[in-house]
C-alpha cells in the first residue's frame, strides 16, 4: 500500500523525531568522545592537552574496572530473573477472580509512582537500618541478630530495593499479556485434567513469552543506568561499585573528567554489546 | 542559534507567571545542617535590614558537593554563595575561582575570626571563606556510664584507655555499646576519622615525595587498633556509621563513648533530642601512647563567592550578616546560648556566657591544639588534618575508606586492605603527575 | 474474562492477593504512617503501628523550610511539558512507521531505544557546559527538553505498537472516502488510538516526574522539581525518619493520586506490543 508518496511523507513525519535523536545522541557522544582523549582535570585547571588512548588504558587496567562490570552484570540480571518470576505469578494471581481486584491491583503498582531516591532514602533509613530498622526489629522479634543489610549482603539489598521498583512495572506488562489468553483454551486444558505446571509450560509460558522479552529489554536500557539507589544507599562501598557508578566517581569525586569520559565510551560499548546479545536471543519475539 | 532563542522565549514564557520584580535576590546554596537550618529562619531579618532577597538551596552533604563543584569547575554561575569546607576552600582560591574576602568593614573584625580558621580558609594569606562554624573533634562520654565502670576520664585520654574503657562500659544485652566510631565510607565520613586515628598512631597519607604510606607499619597498627576495638565494643553493623547514625545511636543512649564532630556536643546536651541530655562529659581526641600528635581534626563550613558572580556586594553583604558576632547573639538571644555557631570567633570563647556551657572550653582546646600545617608525626607536603588539600584528595580518599569499611564489615582483612588502598592510591597519584 | 470459580477459591485468591498486595505496599503505607509521629516515636522499639498520637507538625516543619508548592509547581510543569511536547513529536514518527513500513524501522526503533544507553553521569560535564552556552541552567524549558529527549524513544515505541493494532483497512476505506492525511489522522488515527495515548501520556509523566539525575543537577532554584526537594531532607544532623517521611509523602503523594485514578488505564494500556 506504500506508494512513493507516501513513503516521502512518512519519512518526512519521522523527520523531527530521528534528527532530534540524532542529535541527542551525537552531540554528547561526540564531546564525551573529545573529552576521553583529554587530559581534562577542571580542578587543575581544566584542559590539559591531548593524551591518545592514556584514558582508555588507564579506565581498564584499574583494579576497579571488572568489578565494575561484574556488579553491573549482577544487579542487572539478579533484578531481572526477580522481577520477572515473581512478575508472572503475581500477574497471575492478579488474573484470578477475586474481591477487591482493583485495589490489590493499585497497591501492586504503587512502588513504580516512587521516586528512586525516596525509595533509596526509606529502605536504607526505615527498613535497612541495623538499629532502627524495620527489619532489625522483625528480626529481634525472632530472637536472631539484626543483619546489617547495606555492609553484609549490600547487593543483594540493592537488587531487593530495585526489583521492588520495577516489579510492578513487569507485573503490569504480563498482567495485560495474560489477560489476553484465551481462557477457554485454559480451560479445556483444564476439563482435560492436565496439571497445573503442565498448563503453564505449554499454554501460558509460550503466550508470554512476547512480554517477557519487552519487560527484560525495557528493564535492561533503565537497569543498566541505574544511580540514585547506590549513591544513597551504599556510595559504591561493598562491592556495589557498578560501572556507571565508576564513571560518577572518576567525574566528580576525582574530577578526572578524561577519565570518567572514557568510562562513559565503555559503558557505551558495554551496553550495546548487552542489547545485541538480547537482540539476538529474543530479537525474534520482537517482529517488526 | 534559532534553536537558542527559540528555547529562550519558551522559557522566558514559563517565566511570566513567577518572575516578580525584586530589586536584588541573592541565591546560596547550602548543606542541610542544623546550623544551616536554623540561619534560613532568620533571613527574613537580613532582608528587612537591606532590602535583599535570598534564595535557599538546601542539599544533602554528597549532593552539594557535586552540585557546587560541577557549577565552579565550568563556571555555570548558579550561586552567588556556595557553602563549602576547609577541603575545598584553598583550591578553589588558588585557581581564582572565589572573590577574596577582603575590606570587611570595621564591626565585622575579621582579626576575630579563630586563627586555626582563618589559616584554613585562606591561600597564600588571603582569606577565601568565612566560617560559619567551626570544629574539631573530642571525646563524648556518658559520665553515669564512666562511673558505673569505676573508671575516670582524664582530660587527655590515651587510645589505650578508650579501648580499656569501652570494653568496660559495653553490655550488648542492654544494648549499650563502649564506643561508636564512623565506618561509614567517604572520604568526608569514615575516611576522616580513620585518617586522624592514623595520625594519632604516627601514619601520614604521603611522605615528602607524594609516596603513598599505606605499606608502613603505622598504618597497620592504626587500623588493627581501630578494628579490634570496634569489634570488642563497637554496634554492629558499625561499617555504614557515619556521623548521623552515631549522633541517633548516642542521642538514644546505645553509646558508651562517642568521639567525633565538637557540634555534635550541642546536639547531644539537648534534652529535647537526646536522652542522656544531662549525662555527657567530654575530654580531647585521644592519641596512641608515646605519639606527639592527637586524632583531632579541624573543620569549617564556610561561605564563599564565586568568581563571576553579579551579586558581589550583595553576597558580602550578607557573608558579612551571617558570620558576624551580631548573628550570634541574635541566635544566643532566641535560642540559648548553646545554640549558636560554635568555633568561629575568638570572641564567643571570651564572652562569660559563652563560657558556661559545659562544651564551650573543650570545644576550643580542641580547636586550638590542631595545626593542619604540621599534621603528622613524620613531615608530609600536604596541609590539612583529616584530609589532604590537593584536587585529587576526595576521589582516592573516598575508594580508600570504602575499602576500610569492607574491612570493618569483615569482608576483608586489614592487609588486604592497605595493600589495595597503596595500589589505588599510587596508581591516582601517577595519574595525576606527582 | 471472568471465569466462574467456586467461593472457596474466589475467597483463598482474595485473601493471597490481598497479603502480597499490602506486603508490596507496606514500605510506602510505614512511611506514610511514619509522617505523621513525632521524631521519637519514629524510631520507638518496638515500632508503633496505630497506636500513636498522630500530629502534623512534620508536614508544617517541611513547609516552614521549603516552598512545598514551589517544587510541586516546577514538577508538573517539567513532567507535563516534557510529556506533551514528546507526545507532538513521536505521534507523526510513530504512524510513519507503523502505517509505512520499510526494512530499516526495526532498525530505526531499536536505534533510538539504544540512545537511551548513554550512562548519563558520563555526560554530564558536555550537557552542563552545552546548558551554560545556552543559558538553559535553571530553566524549566532546558528540563523539558532533556526530559522529552530521555523519553522519546519509549513514547515513540508505545505509540508504534498501539498504531499497528489498528487495522489497515479502516485507513484505505477512510481513503477511499477521499480523507486527506491530516484527517487520516485527526479524525480516524487518533480516536481509535486513545487509550493507547493515554497509557503513553501516564507511563511517561511518571517516567519524567521520577527522573532525578538531570533534574537535581541542571537546577538550583527556579526550575527545581520535587527530586530537589527531597534532597535537603535526605541524611541532615539528628533524627530526621519522621521529617524525611513527610517530605517523601508529600514527593509522592501527588502522583501516587495521579495512579490511583488512572490505574485502569495504564493495566489496560501498557503493552508495548506484548499482546498479540
Amino acid at each position: 500500500m506504500a506508494t512513493q508518496h507516501s513513503r516521502s511523507v512518512a519519512r518526512l513525519m519521522m523527520a523531527p523525531a530521528v534528527v532530534l535523536l540524532l542529535g541527542w545522541m551525537l552531540v554528547p557522544l561526540t564531546m564525551t568522545l573529545y573529552f576521553s582523549f583529554k587530559k581534562y582535570l577542571p580542578l587543575r585547571g581544566g584542559d590539559l592537552g591531548w593524551v591518545g588512548f592514556d584514558n582508555y588504558v588507564r579506565f581498564v587496567s584499574s583494579s576497579s574496572f571488572w568489578p565494575a562490570v561484574q556488579a553491573t552484570l549482577v544487579i542487572v540480571g539478579g533484578v531481572l530473573v526477580i522481577t520477572v518470576v515473581l512478575g508472572i505469578l503475581l500477574a497471575m494471581l492478579l488474573d484470578q477472580p477475586m474481591w477487591g481486584q482493583g485495589v490489590v491491583r493499585i497497591l501492586v503498582i504503587a512502588p513504580f509512582f516512587v521516586m528512586p531516591t525516596v525509595s533509596a532514602l526509606v529502605w536504607k533509613n526505615m527498613f535497612m537500618d541495623p538499629v532502627n530498622g524495620l527489619l532489625a526489629h522483625l528480626w529481634r522479634f525472632f530472637g536472631a541478630e539484626p543483619i546489617s543489610w547495606l555492609s553484609e549482603a549490600s547487593m543483594t539489598s540493592i537488587i531487593m530495593i530495585v526489583s521492588w521498583q520495577w516489579l510492578p512495572f513487569a507485573t503490569l506488562i504480563l498482567l495485560t499479556a495474560i489477560q489476553s489468553l484465551d481462557s477457554e483454551q485454559l480451560e479445556a486444558a483444564e476439563m482435560d485434567g492436565a496439571p497445573v505446571l503442565k498448563r503453564f509450560y505449554h499454554i501460558v509460558l509460550p503466550h508470554l513469552s512476547r512480554a517477557i522479552t519487552i519487560v527484560i529489554l525495557i528493564q535492561t536500557i533503565f537497569l543498566l543506568s541505574i544511580f540514585a539507589e547506590i549513591f544513597v544507599t551504599t556510595g559504591g562501598a561493598f562491592g556495589t561499585r557498578t560501572l556507571t557508578y565508576l564513571i560518577f566517581q572518576r567525574v566528580l569525586e576525582s574530577q578526572n573528567v578524561g577519565l570518567g569520559s572514557a568510562g562513559g565510551v565503555y559503558a557505551i560499548i558495554l551496553a550495546n554489546i548487552v542489547a545485541i546479545f538480547l537482540m539476538r536471543i529474543v530479537g525474534k519475539n520482537l517482529d517488526a | 542559534m534559532y534553536l537558542k532563542h527559540a528555547l529562550r522565549a519558551a522559557t522566558a514564557l514559563t517565566f511570566v507567571a513567577t518572575a516578580a520584580a525584586h530589586a536584588q535576590s541573592i541565591t546560596i546554596a547550602t548543606v542541610n545542617n542544623g546550623d544551616m537550618i536554623r540561619m534560613q529562619g532568620y533571613t527574613d531579618k537580613f532582608t528587612e535590614a537591606t532590602g535583599i532577597d535570598v534564595e535557599w538551596v538546601t542539599l544533602e552533604e554528597n549532593v552539594l558537593r557535586q552540585r557546587v563543584t560541577t557549577d565552579i569547575t565550568t563556571k555555570g554561575g548558579q550561586f552567588d554563595i556556595m557553602t563549602i569546607g576547609m577541603y575545598e576552600t584553598p583550591i578553589w582560591g588558588a585557581n581564582g575561582w572565589l572573590v577574596p574576602l577582603e575590606g570587611m568593614s570595621a564591626e565585622y573584625d575579621v582579626e576575630d575570626i579563630l586563627p586555626a580558621m582563618r589559616n584554613g580558609l585562606s591561600h597564600d594569606g588571603t582569606l577565601f571563606a568565612a566560617p560559619f562554624y567551626g570544629e574539631s573533634s573530642m571525646v563524648m562520654y556518658r559520665t553515669d556510664l564512666m562511673e558505673k565502670a569505676g573508671l575516670e576520664m582524664p582530660d587527655a585520654p590515651t587510645w589505650q584507655f578508650i579501648r580499656e574503657a569501652a570494653a568496660a562500659m559495653t553490655d550488648r544485652d542492654n544494648d549499650i555499646n563502649g564506643i561508636c566510631l564512623r565506618g561509614k565510607a567517604g572520604w568526608g565520613e569514615g575516611g576522616a576519622f580513620i585518617t586522624v586515628t592514623g595520625n594519632s598512631f604516627g601514619a601520614r597519607w604521603f611522605d615528602e615525595d607524594w609516596k603513598p604510606q599505606f605499606d608502613q607499619p603505622e598504618w597497620n597498627e592504626a587500623l588493627t587498633f581501630f578494628v579490634d576495638m570496634m569489634a570488642e565494643s563497637g554496634p554492629a553493623g558499625y561499617a555504614t556509621n557515619g556521623f548521623n547514625e552515631n549522633l541517633s545511636l548516642f542521642q538514644q543512649g546505645k553509646c558508651g563513648m562517642w568521639i567525633d564532630a565538637t557540634v555534635a556536643a550541642s546536639f547531644v546536651t539537648n534534652p529535647d533530642d537526646s536522652t542522656v541530655a544531662d549525662k555527657v562529659g567530654f575530654a580531647l581526641a585521644p592519641n596512641a601512647d608515646g605519639v606527639d600528635k592527637r586524632s583531632n581534626w579541624l573543620w569549617a563550613w564556610a561561605l564563599a563567592i564565586p568568581a563571576g558572580t553579579q551579586q558581589e556586594d550583595a553576597a558580602k553583604q550578607f557573608i558579612e550578616w551571617a558570620t558576624s558576632k551580631d548573628y550570634i547573639e541574635l541566635v544566643a538571644e532566641n535560642e540559648g546560648w548553646a545554640n549558636v555557631p560554635p568555633g568561629a570567633r575568638t570572641s564567643l570563647y571570651e564572652n562569660p556566657e559563652y563560657q558556661k556551657v559545659p562544651f564551650a572550653k573543650m570545644t576550643l582546646d580542641s580547636i586550638l591544639s590542631a595545626d593542619p600545617n604540621n599534621p603528622t608525626v613524620k613531615p608530609v607536603p600536604y596541609v590539612g588534618i583529616q584530609f589532604a588539600a590537593i584536587p585529587e584528595f576526595a576521589g582516592i580518599a573516598t575508594q580508600v575508606s570504602q575499602e576500610f569499611s569492607a574491612v570493618y564489615a569483615g569482608q576483608q582483612s586489614v592487609e588486604e586492605a592497605l595493600e589495595k588502598a597503596q595500589a589505588f592510591t599510587a596508581e591516582e597519584m601517577e595519574a595525576a603527575g606527582y | 474474562m471472568a471465569r466462574a470459580v467456586t467461593p472457596r477459591r474466589k475467597s483463598l485468591n482474595t485473601a493471597l492477593a490481598w497479603a502480597v498486595g499490602l506486603l508490596i505496599f507496606f514500605p510506602i503505607l510505614w512511611t506514610i504512617l511514619t509522617s505523621f509521629k513525632t521524631e521519637a516515636q519514629a524510631i520507638a522499639s518496638p515500632p508503633l503501628f496505630l497506636n500513636f498520637n498522630w500530629t502534623l507538625e512534620n508536614y508544617a516543619i517541611v513547609q516552614e523550610r521549603s516552598d512545598y508548592m514551589r517544587f510541586l509547581w516546577n514538577s508538573v510543569i517539567i513532567a507535563g511539558g516534557s510529556t506533551i511536547l514528546g507526545v507532538i513529536i513521536a505521534v507523526p514518527a510513530a504512524w510513519a512507521m507503523a502505517f509505512v513500513p520499510s526494512k530499516r524501522t526495526k532498525d530505526i526503533l531499536l536505534w533510538m531505544l539504544s540512545t537511551k544507553m548513554l550512562p548519563a553521569v558520563g555526560v554530564l560535564y558536555p550537557i552542563y557546559l552545552l546548558f551554560i552556552r545556552l543559558g538553559l541552567l535553571d530553566t524549566r524549558g532546558g528540563l523539558v527538553v532533556v526530559l522529552m529527549l530521555i523519553n522519546l524513544p519509549i513514547i515513540v515505541w508505545m505509540l508504534y505498537t498501539y498504531f499497528r493494532e489498528i487495522p489497515g483497512e479502516i485507513l484505505e476505506a477512510a481513503r477511499m472516502d477521499g480523507a486527506t492525511l491530516k484527517e487520516e489522522i485527526l479524525y480516524v488515527l487518533t480516536p481509535m488510538a486513545i487509550p493507547g495515548i493515554a497509557s503513553t501520556v501516564l507511563l511517561n509523566f511518571i517516567l519524567a516526574w521520577n527522573e532525578a539525575f538531570w533534574t537535581l543537577n541542571l537546577t538550583a532554584v527556579d526550575a527545581a522539581p520535587l527530586t530537589a526537594f527531597i534532597a535537603s531532607y535526605s541524611s541532615p544532623e539528628g533524627l530526621f525518619f519522621a521529617k524525611l517521611s513527610a517530605a517523601s509523602t508529600m514527593a509522592i503523594a501527588p502522583i501516587l493520586i495521579l495512579g490511583w485514578f488512572s490505574q485502569k488505564q495504564l493495566v489496560r494500556g501498557l503493552t508495548f506490543g506484548a499482546v498479540k
